[in-house]
């Protein structure tokens, strides 16, 4: 089956990106497709390049980079919801006049019609949020 | 980027109340930039979602909590052929609010409709 994957909440704050991590790993040991990894809401602080959490527990980011280069995955952040949140990639960061950027490894910025896009082209599209 | 000549029943589920957390705003923004897309949209309101719908929101500074006003955005949702709103009944009655209280014209469903309605759909989106 092709997924699409929605992550709503940042990490730590909620479980929804260890679930949202855990179903994709699941789901692509299981031979099955992740078309997008969506991130909306705060969701989008899962991609930040400077989260420094505790070394004795799970590096959320780090995990998300690393599974998406071992599979290809299409990680995206919401750039509405970034810019909201002071997320952004180096473009972004000369465009808004900002003096850093912070986006991780395998994560990229894109709108909103990459979320719709995602609906339409995959056969099931799972929410992970509060 | 579209698929031409797919079109699937997307879902918008609202359950929490404007202001107090971002769901409802950026839920809405989903709606408009979809739109584009020219898929099968409805959107439903259950539990505070239905304050989403509520009139006369006052937000300004001097009415206490200096926030844009958003509510408008649902009467401009005709306008981009988004014109199915569904409101839950139960939810409704629980917070003492009529259609009459609400800034747009709504179909109010029992919960059993409500489920049906979902079954129905291809993308729930959940904010």
């Amino acid at each position: 089956m092709k997924f699409a994957i929605l992550v709503n909440e940042g990490p730590y704050q909620h479980q929804a990106s260890d679930s949202a991590y855990q179903f994709t790993k699941a789901a692509l040991e299981k031979g099955h497709d992740i078309f997008r990894v969506f991130f909306y809401h705060d969701g989008v602080n899962n991609g930040s390049r400077l989260t420094v959490p505790p070394q004795d527990d799970r590096h959320i980011v780090n995990r998300w980079s690393e599974l998406a280069k071992e599979h290809s995955l299409d990680l995206v952040l919401c750039i509405a919801a970034a810019q909201r949140r002071g997320m952004l990639d180096e473009n972004e960061a000369k465009r808004q006049k900002k003096d850093a950027n912070n986006i991780a490894e395998g994560f990229r910025i894109s709108g909103l019609g990459q979320l719709i896009e995602a609906g339409i082209q995959s056969e099931r599209l799972m929410v992970f949020g509060d | 980027m579209e698929e031409e000549g797919v079109v699937k029943k997307f879902l918008y589920l609202n359950r929490k109340a404007p202001y107090g957390t971002i769901y409802a705003l950026e839920s809405l923004e989903v709606v408009l930039i979809g739109a584009a897309f020219e898929q099968d949209v409805s959107l439903a309101f259950i539990d505070d979602g239905v304050y989403q719908l509520k009139k006369d929101q006052k937000t300004s500074v001097s009415d206490g909590i200096g926030v844009k006003d958003f509510s408008k955005t649902y009467r401009a949702l005709e306008g981009y052929d988004v014109e199915k709103l569904y409101v839950d009944k139960k939810s409704m009655e629980e917070r003492g609010l009529s259609e009459e209280d609400l800034i747009v014209p709504v179909e109010v469903l029992e919960d059993t409709k409500m489920a049906e309605l979902m079954e129905e759909q291809d993308v729930v989106f959940s904010f």
